[in-house]
């Protein structure tokens, strides 16, 4: 899936894309309409699904609100890429089914705005002059990213089949 | 054999655990509040499971109570009426959640306690693992009392020596993230020992497990000894560290600490007070899940005696909890704040995160006790906050710009 490139910096946090002031609801289209409400407020304006968010460190620090990487998935974007995650921030959109890549290089080589392919699965990111490879989700995560989310998974068998691996390994 | 977390994961599984491993493990208590709460509820509707073990499940309202809006008191409703289907009584709405957890003694040394909050890490200072999740992660835990964990590696913070006159638990965590960074404990537990931490009441040691998650740590440690066994009213169990294995270790010279201020826009942008002090301040918060305790409360009440609020400064004071509170009354100090013209609100979370009363405006400078100084965070992205002990709080609140207690004039 191709889309388009929203850059943003270092240190995003849940309070820059869901401030706490927009998140008193449940609502999916509330959340959906406040995402990066204040800190890039073109985002939701112009959002089209298959676009990706990219950024530097420590995306999704602060809060462990889980409404900010709803957010992020209800605007249907491919995934987000960052140089690194909060831990809470990238254990809560792997739970929903957002996808999410590590790489250290991505913020720096693309622009804003550049058309991008990306891979959710194997990390694979590439543009039009190249490609990068980050870092897909791997251990349990993939495991709940191979069912969909973690209700899916658990869903599915409960904790037995994780057990089960982790006793093999 | 390992780190505090090493052990009691151990402990707590009859098998050694080591860094990296990842385990399922069973929970002591799951808490969620106001919030996160209701997606926590939806997550476990959509399991279609019975509940977990009523007992263990905590909410707490305290992020927008009493409810400011029909929205949040919509939240509310969900909660209660959740509740009383699955005749869950551990329903309280008394203060900030992780101050509840502590005054009800729902977190224990040794125990392993899961929260839909950041910074549901402040447990730690009791020697118990706890850990901030989303409501997914949490909404799972209602269903079936388990988690999963990759067991973490450890940072260890030795602090030698004490801290001197008029320097806090606060001023060390703010140090020491300036030094690691705001993602510098990203993954790992950070254990808290050495001199300084070891001479610390459960109140203090509280402040720096709560900080820990602003870092990025998993979870804030405290070995629990004599004083957490005071405390916990529990029997006392050891998790001292055997042979371990750190990550990193950061040794702190407590000595030489100075009243340090987190300044706009992160947390780990700390300065000495020297550097920042005379900032005009708009609006002074003294409370939080970091600062709000009885401790806290007595130390702004000793600069507030006999003095009074500067006119330019809107000054807020939100005890922990309601038994701080009572406390607090006891002791003199919410007459104190009155007096010296402090707003004293309702226990909970207060202005800490621009949802309720105290939001400030473009353009404004708010000096908080709390945790966070993101862009946005306690109301308009275009003010600036900062970050300080509840010491510095109550004397720049004097004087209307950033202030070292130190230098306040004596009381005539």
């Amino acid at each position: 899936m191709s889309g388009r490139v929203f850059l943003l910096g270092d240190g995003v946090s849940t309070d820059a894309i869901m401030p706490g002031r927009y998140n008193v609801t449940t609502d999916p289209d509330a959340l959906r309409r406040s995402c990066l409400i204040e800190a890039r407020p073109d985002f939701v304006q112009t959002v089209q699904p298959g676009d990706v968010i990219v950024a530097g460190r420590n995306f999704g620090c602060g809060s462990s609100r889980e409404h900010a990487p709803l957010s992020i998935k209800r605007n249907a974007v491919a995934a987000v890429i960052a140089a690194s995650f909060a831990r809470i921030f990238y254990r809560n959109a792997v739970n929903i089914g957002l996808p999410v890549i590590r790489c250290a290089d991505a913020h720096r080589v693309l622009r804003d705005g550049d058309e991008v392919t990306v891979d959710a699965l194997t990390g694979m990111i590439t543009t039009a002059t190249g490609t990068l490879h980050g870092e897909p989700p791997s251990g349990v995560a993939l495991r709940i990213i191979e069912a969909g989310s973690l209700i899916d998974l658990i869903r599915r068998g409960g904790w037995s089949a994780l057990e089960e691996e982790r006793r093999v390994s | 054999m390992g780190t505090i977390t090493e052990e009691l994961f151990s402990r707590r599984l009859g098998h050694a655990v080591h860094a990296g491993d990842t385990v399922i493990a069973e929970v002591d208590v799951a808490m969620a509040h106001d919030v996160t709460g209701p997606l926590a509820i939806e997550a476990y509707r959509s399991l279609d499971l019975p509940l977990w073990d009523a007992s263990r499940i905590v909410f707490n309202f305290d992020h927008v109570m009493p409810a400011n809006t029909v929205a949040a008191a919509e939240l509310h409703r969900v909660i209660r009426e959740f509740c009383v289907e699955h005749s869950i009584t551990n329903l309280f709405a008394e203060g900030i959640c992780h101050q509840v957890m502590v005054d009800r003694r729902l977190a224990q040394p040794g125990g392993i306690v899961v929260g839909a909050d950041s910074h549901s890490t402040t447990y730690g200072g009791l020697g118990c693992f706890a850990t901030g999740l989303g409501s997914t992660d949490i909404g799972v835990v209602f269903a079936t009392g388990k988690t999963w964990f990759r067991i973490p590696k450890t940072v260890r913070i030795e602090v030698r020596g004490a801290l001197p006159r008029g320097v806090y638990a606060k001023d060390l965590a703010l140090y020491v993230i300036a030094q690691m960074g705001a993602d510098g404990a990203d993954y790992c537990a950070v254990e808290w020992g050495g001199e300084a931490v070891a001479a610390m009441t459960v109140d203090e040691r509280l402040t720096l497990c709560n900080l820990s998650t602003d870092f990025g740590a998993k979870t804030g440690l405290v070995e629990p000894d004599a004083i957490t066994f005071e405390h916990s009213g529990g029997e006392p169990i050891d998790l001292h560290p055997v042979r371990p294995d750190y990550a990193r270790t950061l040794v702190v010279d407590a000595e030489r600490l100075r009243p340090q201020v987190a300044v706009h826009p992160s947390i780990d942008n700390v300065h000495d007070i020297d550097d920042v002090s005379g900032t005009p301040l708009d609006e002074v918060f003294i409370g939080s899940c970091t600062n709000g305790r009885l401790s806290d409360l007595a130390i702004a009440a000793s600069i507030f005696s006999g003095r009074t609020v500067h006119p330019r400064t809107r000054t807020v004071v939100v005890p922990a909890s309601r038994g701080v509170y009572l406390e607090a009354l006891s002791a003199g100090y919410i007459e104190t704040f009155a007096l010296a013209g402090a707003l004293v609100l309702n226990p909970g979370c207060g202005p800490c995160l621009g949802r309720q009363h105290g939001v400030v405006g473009p353009g404004e400078r708010v000096l908080s006790t709390s945790n966070r100084n993101y862009p946005g965070r306690m109301g308009s992205p275009d003010a600036q906050i900062f970050l300080a002990s509840p010491a510095v709080a109550a004397a720049s609140a004097l004087t209307g710009a950033i202030t070292d207690p130190a230098t306040l004039e004596p009381v005539s």
